[in-house]
């Protein structure tokens, strides 16, 4: 069966959490686990018999990393992608029903449609055998997983049948409880959904005739007809109707807003490639550094003997680690340097900065908690009461970090070069 | 010449006093230690070996246990350092041990200080400076007055209390605690020597010298002040031990430069006891004293620190202006600053961050303190 996959990439205006790191480089194109944020989607896409093409969609305007990256992975997946410029943000259903055409064109009879910044095990084929089994060539199918009570009120909520899955309700972060089962934000469909997506349009072009003072909002809280949300004005109104299905998985999932969930991410993916790509893998050797738990390093990194790394850290392109260094739970950006016996915890260290020695750099995780399966990462406000919330440390590019000096929970903007200790402090 | 009495008075500000009571062994390593082993040296100074006394007030085992390590036992035994008799004398019920209120004790040892005739010397152990016994010991013949102590300018005479003498003589006319406005500069430097007559002034109840003693030798025109040379450090807080350890190095350098420690990785003023072993890649100092069988293992940056007997600082670690209690433990990668003190056999674990904790006696460290706090 002919079969397509479209991801969200969204555009500058969306993944402002993700500043400063989104400064350099668009957000799905982040390094977590070591490749792309994007590039495991791509791949669990690839994998799926009768995969014609992937569309990476957006409002990003065309730029050099993109455009690399597309040519590198269309030459490892061996399967065509292409980006799909949205002229305006669209929302997540506008932007499918403006390329509608695309989409379908090569006689695709179903179509994924992934949201970028989620980290998952994409159970791909499970969603296809799933809607064969409960639904039919019809039937739209969403990923769903469970979340505990507190924190399900911040997705979007799903109520469904319990024998057949058929969704019966359907509530976008509600402000009392709905259920547990919660949108991971990856969507089975058929060409079918454009007529849903269609009627919507149509609904809020007749609003805005209605309304025509600027002024004015319309339900949909946008001036254009064409800005349409699947969730929201899809989803909510296909509840019940007998075409829309849910299909739960048990597999890791996670959302990527801040620069803390991607350090969360990395850890989930780096456990995966155990079993998917155990190459990926740094290993203990003689002569190598200590390696504890799971590592990622880029081949080019040099990385002293002494040095102890892990669990959970990715080590980037061209990075110098120098003696006695420890890195625990981090990210280090590509051309980072960190010299003789610096601490780095729970930080993402941004491409090309360097860290003095004996230097202690060192963030708070955020992590959800280990002892309730469901919990999830918590979106933290930046501040709180007044004060910044101890969250991870970020680096951007290019920072300069003194010797000796202990930098604490506090995001440096990019090309800072620091003559002191920070602790709880955005660094401008 | 009389003897040499120590007093271990006082609490220690806000911090119990179970840090201060160390001794790091005879080539004193720790700044402490360099308190005894002045007196101890400056004393022997006089030309005469003298027995020296230290009171052990009730109730602090920790003070006994260290006089036993120094050959002391409750009873008369034998002191370091050759000429010197140091005698443990437990009072056998409170007079006088919390701060300023030696006097009571005085009178309990009535009889072993006035056995000979001879004047003897009273010091109080929270200062350090070069210990000007063979100095004071003259002045004291030449004025004939019951008792004699040594004063030192400060900048801040106002946190002291102050003392007013006559510019010729040095007989004191009066004292003045914490002025409000400047009185005079100079302040009690706690050093005092005594002729065996003060003995009558005192009753045997909990009596502070400064307060009830010496205002009426001044008013009688019995006290007399010698004014200090070199420097002088009130040690009795944490970071004010640190700042006086700095200057006992520096006058060190001045005058036994010899002993200081050199080499690589060796920077400023740093004082190793010889047992103790520092790994490789290290940078020690400034102003840090390393104690007996300290081992401080690889690339470990040490700076302006006390670092006590037997205890470990694990490799790539980073400290700065703290004091590392006997036989602690302090893990890799670990920072510390901001005078964060470690009392006795504490253990730090890896890759943590102390920042101005105060970790009592016995205590494992698993978690960082970003802000200063009481770890109990």
């Amino acid at each position: 069966m002919p079969l397509k996959a479209v991801i969200l990439i969204g555009g500058p205006q969306k993944g402002t959490r993700f500043r400063p790191l989104s400064f350099e480089v668009p957000k799905p194109l982040f390094p977590v686990a070591g490749v792309p944020m994007v590039q495991h989607h791509i791949e669990a896409c690839a994998k799926v018999p009768g995969m014609k093409e992937i569309l990476l969609m957006g409002f990003y305007q065309p730029n050099e990393a993109l455009s690399r990256f597309l040519v590198s992975a269309q030459q490892e997946f061996k399967v065509p992608i292409r980006y799909l410029q949205e002229y305006a943000a669209l929302g997540t259903g506008g932007g499918i029903y403006h390329f509608r055409d695309q989409i379908l064109s090569g006689g695709a009879e179903a179509f994924f449609v992934l949201n970028a910044d989620v980290c998952s095990e994409f159970p791909l084929q499970e969603m296809l055998e799933f809607r064969q089994q409960h639904g039919d060539m019809h039937s739209f199918v969403i990923l769903g997983t469970t979340a505990n009570r507190t924190q399900a009120l911040n997705y979007g909520c799903i109520v469904a049948n319990a024998g057949t899955q058929e969704v019966q309700h359907y509530v976008e972060k509600p402000s009392t409880f709905v259920s547990e089962i919660i949108n991971c934000g990856i969507y089975l469909f058929t060409p079918a959904i454009f007529q849903h997506i269609g009627e919507v349009f149509q609904r809020n072009q007749q609003e805005l005739a209605l309304c025509p003072y600027l002024g004015e909002e319309s339900s949909n809280g946008w001036q254009r007809a064409e800005v349409i949300r699947l969730e929201q004005d899809v989803f909510t109104a296909l509840a019940g109707s007998g075409k829309l299905y849910v299909y739960k998985t048990d597999g890791f999932w996670s959302q990527i807003k801040s620069a803390g969930s991607a350090i969360y991410a990395s850890r989930l993916y780096l456990n995966q490639y155990s079993k998917s790509h155990p190459e990926r893998l740094a290993q203990n050797k003689p002569g190598g550094p200590v390696i504890r738990g799971n590592v990622y390093i880029h081949p080019t990194a040099s990385i002293d003997s002494t040095a102890v790394l892990g669990p959970n850290v990715s080590i980037g392109e061209g990075v110098t680690v120098g003696a006695g260094v420890r890195v625990r739970e981090s990210i280090v950006l590509h051309g980072a340097s960190l010299h003789d016996h610096t601490c780095v915890l729970n930080t993402i260290v941004g491409w090309d900065s360097t860290i003095g020695r004996w230097a202690r750099v060192e963030g708070t995780p955020s992590d959800p908690n280990p002892n309730d399966p469901y919990a999830k990462i918590d979106s933290e406000t930046l501040f709180r009461d007044g004060r910044l919330t101890p969250s991870i440390t970020i680096l951007g590019c290019s920072v300069t970090i003194p010797a000796e000096v202990v930098i604490l929970n506090s995001i440096v903007l990019p090309h800072k070069e620091l003559s002191r200790s920070y602790k709880n402090q955005i660094i401008l | 010449m009389g003897e040499v009495w120590g007093q271990e008075g006082g609490c220690w500000g806000d911090t119990p006093g179970w840090i201060r009571h160390g001794y790091a062994g005879r080539e004193a390593p720790c700044a402490f230690g360099c308190v005894w082993m002045g007196r101890a040296g400056s004393s022997r100074g006089t030309g005469r070996g003298m027995p020296g006394w230290t009171r052990a007030g009730p109730g602090t085992a920790g003070r006994v246990k260290i006089r036993r390590d120094w050959g002391l036992g409750r009873d008369a035994g034998t002191g370091r350092g050759g000429a010197s008799r140091t005698r443990a004398l437990g009072s056998p019920r409170p007079c006088g041990v919390a701060h300023g209120r030696a006097a009571g004790p005085l009178a309990l040892a009535r009889d072993l200080l006035a056995e000979d005739g001879e004047p003897f010397f009273v010091l109080n152990s929270d200062v350090i400076c070069e210990f000007p016994f063979a100095a004071l010991a003259r002045f004291h013949r030449q004025h004939g007055g019951e008792g004699s102590l040594v004063v030192t300018r400060v900048e801040e005479p106002a946190k002291y209390g102050v003392v007013v003498c006559e510019a010729d003589t040095g007989r004191i006319c009066r004292f003045v605690e914490k002025p409000r406005v400047f009185v005079s500069n100079k302040i009690n430097a706690g050093l005092y020597i005594f002729s065996p007559g003060i003995l009558q002034r005192i009753q045997l109840r909990p009596t502070s010298i400064e307060k009830e003693i010496f205002p009426a030798m001044a008013q009688d025109g019995q006290l007399y002040a010698m004014e200090l040379q070199g420097f002088w450090m009130d040690i009795g807080q944490p970071k004010d031990f640190l700042t006086g350890m700095c200057m006992y190095l520096q006058a060190l350098r001045a005058q036994h430069p010899e002993k200081l420690h050199s080499g690589p990785g060796v920077v400023g003023n740093v004082l190793v006891d010889p047992s103790a072993k520092i790994g490789a890649n290290c940078v020690i100092g400034p102003n840090v004293t390393i104690g007996a069988g300290v081992v401080v293992e690889d690339g470990v940056r040490i700076k302006r620190c006390t670092v006590l007997e037997g205890a470990r600082i694990r490799s790539h670690s980073w400290l700065e202006s703290c004091i590392v209690g006997w036989s602690c433990s302090v893990g890799q990668w670990v920072r510390m600053e901001n005078v964060t003190v470690l009392g006795e056999d504490v253990i730090v674990n890896d890759e943590l961050y102390l920042n101005g904790a105060n970790v009592l006696p016995h205590k494992s460290i698993a978690e960082s303190v970003p802000e200063p706090r009481i770890i109990m």
